[in-house]
């Protein structure tokens, strides 16, 4: 374990990979149950595109590149979702394929000097000073808003046209919300990869529902299986060192699912058993 | 002193319009309801009024001294989550959000409000139970206490017993005539024509091609209305005593 801090970039992992996991937990229950889940997986294709076209153009630091284009595709994909007229889910699909198609066929064009493999899964070496300072400044964001405007996250998350109807705006904080979604992407698909990231939105809000009934445990438990599973990949594929980050923390946000699908169950059969 | 007034008002969805040229006005504790065939627009006029659809043309405006956040608002159909995290008392709650920029915890003052209300419509025992636990008609119950805690001015009803048994839609007709005896306005899409004209001061009913509106009065001895009131008694005395009752009126 004390290895495991004297390597600068595992430090480096370390702090990115805990902002980015409550960043994703907070931003993923709204997001799941706003119905919006695959937005993050669109989101993070795109940025698998503009990662690529980065690569292409030579420019210095990518994210210069990947946050402004994934910004920009976070505002579209929620207007999609708005407008009621086109699918929104078969919108999505087709901008998330068409955006990675883009990425690998401009990579490919562009031959040896763009690791495919390392976007597409994640590595921790990609986590640089610069993915440090975005996400503290975006954590600071994300934790603010929620503490601030707990009470109309929820009431905009529960119903938003009642919320709507009743003067507070919505347009601003779903902006708001998509924003910060796009920003937590970019930084957090280098680390956990374009293919993976999304399951770090979607799981942990997943997780706590089986087990929690209030808004406000969902979102505090969430947190919790976020970070426990961040750190547990951290570590175990710090120990075992061919086995790639990504896939780990994935691999424990399942575990960590089954098993409170599993609670939740039991739970079930025996207050049923209970009442008989 | 009118505190809604709506003017030459074109509404519509899909780019198709449904309402065209319709004007009327709310006052202080005036009891509105919209009745009307389906796919006349009732729900949409609702939408436009609350500014949730954008008239093709003509205007809504609130005028003395009413603001949005002095509205509370009853859809028709939920399309909620239905496995939604909450308990009774944070949906009912939220419904007093409108009134502030931030929101920590709710005061005192605004949780024995709640209680009071989620007593009046007969969900106080539920309090503490979680939403996605409860059957349509206490979701929908939750619902109104939560509109009526919005509700500070006016109050929208879009076929709000749909979901309730009959001794439930008794007790919200009344709740609804009190409120609206305190001063509150109140606007209420209702396919309940006898209640509507029981209960209600004035009437809108949206036809296709044209709309009435106008005190439950007039709108009794209206050709529209005696049609919908009286479809059922084709004896002649009856008839002559509506046509009668008309022209003594008109």
């Amino acid at each position: 374990m004390a290895d495991f801090f004297r390597y600068p970039f595992m430090v480096n992992a370390l702090i990115v990979g805990v902002l980015i996991a409550v960043c994703c937990a907070l931003l993923g229950v709204v997001l799941v149950l706003k119905r919006y889940s695959m937005i993050g997986d669109g989101l993070s294709h795109v940025g698998f595109g503009a990662l690529s076209i980065a690569a292409v153009l030579n420019i210095s630091s990518p994210l210069y590149l990947s946050l402004p284009v994934v910004v920009l595709a976070a505002f579209f994909l929620l207007r999609i979702t708005e407008n009621s007229k086109i699918n929104a889910d078969a919108a999505i699909a087709v901008i998330s394929s068409s955006a990675l198609a883009i990425g690998v066929f401009i990579a490919s064009i562009n031959g040896t000097n763009i690791n495919l493999q390392q976007y597409m899964f994640g590595s921790i070496l990609s986590v640089g000073k610069s993915d440090i300072i975005i996400s503290v400044i975006l954590a600071v964001f994300v934790i603010a808003m929620y503490f601030l405007f707990y009470n109309k996250i929820f009431a905009i998350t529960f119903d938003e046209n009642f919320a709507t109807a009743t003067g507070i705006r919505t347009g601003f904080y779903n902006t708001v919300i998509s924003l910060l979604t796009a920003v937590t992407i970019v930084v957090g698909m280098r680390m956990l990869g374009t293919l993976l990231i999304s399951a770090m939105i979607i799981f942990p809000a997943l997780t706590s529902m089986r087990l929690c009934k209030r808004f406000v445990t969902v979102i505090l438990t969430s947190v919790v299986v976020s970070v426990f599973c961040v750190l547990s990949g951290l570590f175990t594929s710090f120990t075992f060192t061919d086995v790639p980050v990504g896939a780990t923390i994935v691999i424990f946000n399942l575990a960590v699912f089954l098993i409170f699908l599993l609670i939740s169950a039991l739970h079930k059969l025996f207050t049923r058993k209970n009442k008989e | 002193m009118a505190i809604l007034k709506v003017t030459d008002l074109k509404l519509g969805y899909n780019g198709t319009t449904v309402i065209d040229n319709l004007s009327f006005s709310v006052g202080e504790g005036d009891y509105l309801c919209i009745v009307g065939e389906n796919g006349t627009g009732k729900t949409t006029l609702i939408k436009g009024i609350l500014g949730l659809v954008t008239p093709f043309g003509g205007s809504v405006e609130y005028s003395d001294g009413l603001c949005r956040n002095h509205i509370g608002y009853l859809s028709q159909q939920q399309k909620l989550t239905k496995d939604f995290p909450a308990s009774v008392s944070e949906i009912v709650m939220s419904g007093f959000l409108n009134n502030r920029l931030l929101a920590f915890s709710y005061s005192k003052k605004e949780r024995e409000e709640a209680l009071r209300i989620m007593k009046r419509v007969g969900v106080d025992s539920l309090c503490n139970k979680s939403f996605a636990e409860l059957s349509g008609g206490q979701q929908q119950r939750v619902l109104l206490a939560r509109a009526l805690c919005a509700a500070r001015k006016l109050i929208l009803l879009d076929e709000p017993t749909s979901a309730l048994d009959p001794l439930a839609t008794a007790d919200f007709y009344s709740i609804v005539k009190a409120l609206s005896k305190e001063g509150m306005a109140v606007i209420m899409v209702s396919h309940d024509i006898t209640s509507a004209v029981r209960n209600a001061t004035h009437i809108l009913h949206l036809s296709p091609d044209s709309y009435f509106f106008g005190t439950t009065h007039q709108y009794m001895h209206s050709p529209l209305g005696r049609r919908l009131l009286m479809p059922d008694c084709p004896c002649d005395v009856c008839a002559h005593n509506t046509e009668g009752k008309v022209q003594n009126n008109g």
